[in-house]
This record gives C-alpha cells, structure tokens and sequence, in this order.
C-alpha cells in the first residue's frame, strides 16, 4: 500500500470499517503502556490514558455473551428486510481476546429466540459489510 | 477513581417549594412551549405562599431532542418568551433521557454557589410528531452511534440484550418483567396526569368489550397475564421484551420551583429538601463491567447516599427509570433496595408495590405514567415532592412517617445516570 505502514491509520471508526471491509480484519487498539485491549480504536488508552497504542489484529474468534431479537427494527435494518416478520438478532459478543463488541448476528432464527445460546461459540463474517452502512457481523462458528 | 468518591457537599442547602407538569400523552395540536406552560402554570397556581414570575433569576429546562423531533433547536429562549421570563437566562440541557434529572442538577448547583436564589428548573418533550419508526431512531441516537446502532440495536433492543443477560445470570422470568408492568399500571391508574391512566386489566376487559361490541371471536383472556401472554394483545418489540414491558411514546413537560433553604419558609411551610444528588457517566453495553447492572446508576447513588449521609435501607420510596421493565428490576438492585439478582422476587412479593415496605414507581413509573424523555427526571422528583408532603391522593403511600425519597433518571442505556435524595422538612 501507498500510504506505508498500517500504523499510519488514524485510530477511529473509519479505519475500523475500512480494515473489516478491505483486509477481512477485525482491528482494535493494544495500549504499549498497559497492554489494555480495546475493540473500538481510539487515541488514547482507555484504562491508562497513555497515547502509545497500536492496532491489535483480533482472530475474530468469539462467544454470544448476550443477545435480543428485534421486532421494531431501525429504519436501516427495516431497509435490509428486518421487521416483525423477521426480527433481527443483535447481540453482545464477547472476543477470544477478552474485550466484546455490538454486533449483529447472522444465520440464526431471530423468529426463534430460544434456538438462540448465550455462550454459542461465533466467527466474524466480513462478507456481510454493507459499504453504505457498515455493521460489524457474526455468524455462528 | 479516587475522585470519584471524593465527598462533596453542597454550598448551601437548596429546597424544592413548588411544582407542576402538564398532563401526559398524545396531544396532536400541542408543542413543546405549550406543554410546558402548562407545567409552569400549574405550578405558579399551587404555590403555597404564591410567588411572582419576576423572582426567578435563572432557568434550567431538560430537552432530549426538539432538533429531531420538532426541527427546533436552541429550545430554551423559547420558554423564557412563553414564561414572560425573558430576558432571564435559560439553558437547556441535554443528556438524553436524563436531561431533566442533569437540569435539576444544574439548577442546585446554581443556588449553592451562591449566584442565584430562586431557579426554575424542567423538562420538556414532543414526540408525537414522528412515526414510531422514526421516534425509534432518534432515541437510538442517544447510544453509541458508531458502535452499537449499526449493529441493529434499537433502545429496546439493548435493553433486551440486559434482560436476557439477567435472566441467564439469575432467576428472572418473563413473569416477572410483565408483574413490574401490572405494578406501574395499578399505581398509574391512580395518577391523572398519567398517559395510561388504567390499569391493565381494564385495558383488557375493554379489548374484550370492544370485540363483542363489533360482533367479533372474544378474546378468552381471564387474567391479566393471559392477556399479557398473548402474542396478538402484546407483540415482541426487542425479544425478551414486548409492547408492555417498554414505556409508551409521550408528550410533556414538567417543572420545579428551587430556591435556597433560608429562604425557603417565605413560599411553603412545607418545603423539601435536597439531601443528595449524583450523577455519573458509564460506557456502553459492550463495554461494561457486567451485563446485568449499569455502572453509571451505582456510581451516581453512592455520591447521592453520601451526601445525604443516608444509606438504601433509609428510602422509603424511590420514582426509578422503567423505560423498559427490567430496568426498574435493574435499577432496584443498583439503588442498594435488593441484593443483585433479588430484584425479581422483590417484585413477586410485592415488596415494590404502592403497599409494600418499598414502593418502587407509585407515579406508575414512565411506563404509565408515560415518558416524554426530556421531562421525566423532573416528573420523577415531583412524584416524590407530592408524596413527602402527603398530597400524593389516591395513590399517597400510607405510611405517615415518609421521610426520605429517590429519583434515579438513567440518560440512553445507563450513558448518563443522575440520582437525588428529598427529604421532607
């Protein structure tokens, strides 16, 4: 790449979106001072408040640590064929890493909560990036 | 942290000494300076000592959003013209739903400093303008717009998510959200002002008249949880929650009349006193230390029971945020009512109820009362500035020594929380 180094990414949302949707990476920040790990990228450490972090590459490995299945959808996921029909399962994901992530669940029965579990092992699924309005995506491993 | 638990107290004491809000509901043809003249006007007409407009030296007004749903900003000036306040300063805060309870905040702080004596603090909102599709976006702005609404969480979604994570954490039921909904109703039916001034099951024994009227199959509902259960009378919204477990889409305004304490005696001869008041910040769901708990509402209690130099066993009554019914099961443990994960069965005892030795919502909580974001943490203090002065009416807590009440006012899903301690004088 042009630009060099992936370090030279500013350490925000846009890049965070743009590693998920050109490299199939889910990107987080690793504070050098505290070793903390972040999964939403920002400039300064969240726990130490140390400047010197660096982009973490997670496995994209996880766990649903807790999830809802939504009837009244967003305007945007109504646009994607979400709504009482077919509800929208949204969940708390927990990386291998430790930290977790909001993300939306794919290849479950959002009509059927209780074929849902908490704890059921997922994988990132890039594939699904909406470049108009990107959302991070899981799917059951 | 340590700052946090730094002790802090108040420059001079402040009181509350009057009160009013507009009804709340739908209203087609009322817009937010009208609903909140109505406020004002209510309590400018029960001041016990009355007052004039041109004492108030300042103004505080709770609005969550006008820009998105009334395409009106810079709300604040608007009220002062209304009130014939201007050109008395008036800021309005914003901090979702909790912008009110960070107003009246404000409007302390004013006083003890010193700067002011007597400041006008409220809230206003109108959300009936937008469809429920529409409302459901805005008030999904109030989250992490970056991080959480993309993934498809809606408000009720998130806390959806809280729900399901309690009830894998604990023993909690879908039983138990719904008894929290029959609770708020019971007492909501008790309070005029309420949009949902009725019970639940009188709404069902309506649906059930309604059908027989129009000679339609009559629902064989023959208790309130049969009613509940079916899916057709109450829809998921954001499974484990559904249209009864959420806090309705409401209009109104809310206001109250602080002034210093030493002055206090020239307005009531029952003012009432703010014993503590605290406010913190906390990150979103997917960040938080636990999933079954808000962090902002622990930390904002623990500065509101220092200073009032008062413990959770000492609240005789709280007005907690049930923008859904988990969260009032969330918040009674948080307050330090309930040990985590006892919430539930506080609510199967009915220790919660208007009857119980710790009546949680008596107002019928934002559930049925209803919950115009910018004006319920107002709404909340004004419920327990009625009941410590013993003119709560039909719905007054019978216990004559009322001495000490809560207001807990969460801002999005715990982003802000702002809890106050009244104690009567």
């Amino acid at each position: 790449m042009a630009q060099g180094p992936k370090e030279s990414k500013e350490f925000n949302a846009t890049s965070f979106f743009s590693y998920i949707q050109d490299e199939k990476k889910l990107m987080g920040i690793q504070c050098r001072s505290c070793g903390h790990l972040s999964s939403t990228p920002r400039p300064m450490c969240p726990s130490c408040h140390s400047k010197d972090v660096e982009w973490h590459e997670f496995s994209g490995k996880a766990s649903l640590s807790t999830f809802t299945c939504i009837s009244i959808v967003s305007v945007a996921m109504g646009k994607r064929g979400y709504g009482r029909d077919n509800p929208c399962c949204t969940g708390i994901v927990t990386l291998e890493e430790g930290p977790r992530v909001s993300a939306h669940i794919m290849g479950v029965d959002g009509n059927n909560p209780q074929s849902i579990k908490t704890g059921m092992a997922l994988v990132l699924d890039p594939d699904e990036l909406d470049p108009e309005d990107p959302a991070l995506t899981f799917r059951p491993a | 942290m340590a700052t946090i638990n730094k002790k802090r107290r108040l420059g001079r004491e402040v009181s509350i000494v009057g009160a009013g809000m507009s009804d709340f509901g739908a209203f087609k043809e009322k817009d937010s300076r009208d609903l909140f003249t109505e406020a004002f006007q209510e309590m400018m007409g029960h001041m016990d000592q009355g007052i004039d407009i041109e004492d108030i030296e300042c103004g505080y007004l709770g609005n969550y959003s006008s820009d998105l749903f009334e395409h009106q900003g810079h709300t604040a000036p608007i009220m002062a013209d209304w009130l014939g306040m201007t050109p008395v300063p008036m800021t309005r805060i914003e901090n979702a739903c909790a912008s009110s309870g960070s107003a009246l905040r404000e409007g302390v702080m004013a006083i003890a400093s010193g700067m002011y004596d007597i400041v006008l603090v409220g809230g206003v909102e109108k959300m009936t303008n937008l469809a429920t599709d529409e409302v459901t976006d805005v008030l999904a702005s109030a989250a992490d717009g970056l991080y959480e609404v993309p993934a498809g969480l809606t408000f009720p979604g998130i806390f959806g998510a809280l729900a399901k994570a309690h009830m894998d954490r604990y023993e909690t039921n879908l039983d138990h959200l719904l008894k929290v909904a029959i609770k708020n109703h019971n007492n909501g039916a008790l309070n005029p002002k309420a949009q949902f001034n009725v019970t639940i099951q009188s709404l069902m024994e309506r649906r059930q008249a309604r059908a027989q009227e129009r000679g339609q199959p009559v629902p064989d509902w023959r208790t309130e949880m049969d009613f509940l259960n079916d899916a057709q009378a109450n829809p998921w919204i954001a499974w484990p929650l559904r249209l009864y477990d959420c806090a309705p889409i409401t209009d109104g305004g809310s206001c109250v009349l602080l002034v210093a304490s030493e002055i206090a005696s020239n307005f009531t001869d029952k003012p009432v006193h703010i014993a503590g008041i605290g406010q913190a910040t906390g990150r979103p769901l997917h960040d938080a230390e636990e999933l079954t708990s808000l962090s902002s509402a622990k930390a904002a209690a623990a500065q509101a029971y220092e200073m009032a130099g008062v413990t959770p066993q000492d609240i005789n009554l709280a007005e907690v945020h049930d923008c859904f019914t988990i969260a009032e099961i969330i918040a009674s443990e948080d307050l330090g009512f309930f040990a985590p994960g006892e919430g539930p069965r506080a609510v199967d005892q009915g220790r919660t109820a208007l009857t119980g030795d710790r009546p949680i919502n008596t107002s019928g909580g934002l559930k049925a009362k209803g919950h115009p974001v910018g004006a319920s943490g107002v709404a909340q203090v004004i419920e327990i500035f009625h009941q410590l002065r013993g003119e709560a009416g039909d719905r007054q807590v019978p216990n004559a020594n009322l001495e000490l009440g809560l207001t807990h006012n969460v801002g999005g899903t715990g982003g802000t929380c702002v809890v106050n301690i009244l104690r009567r004088s």
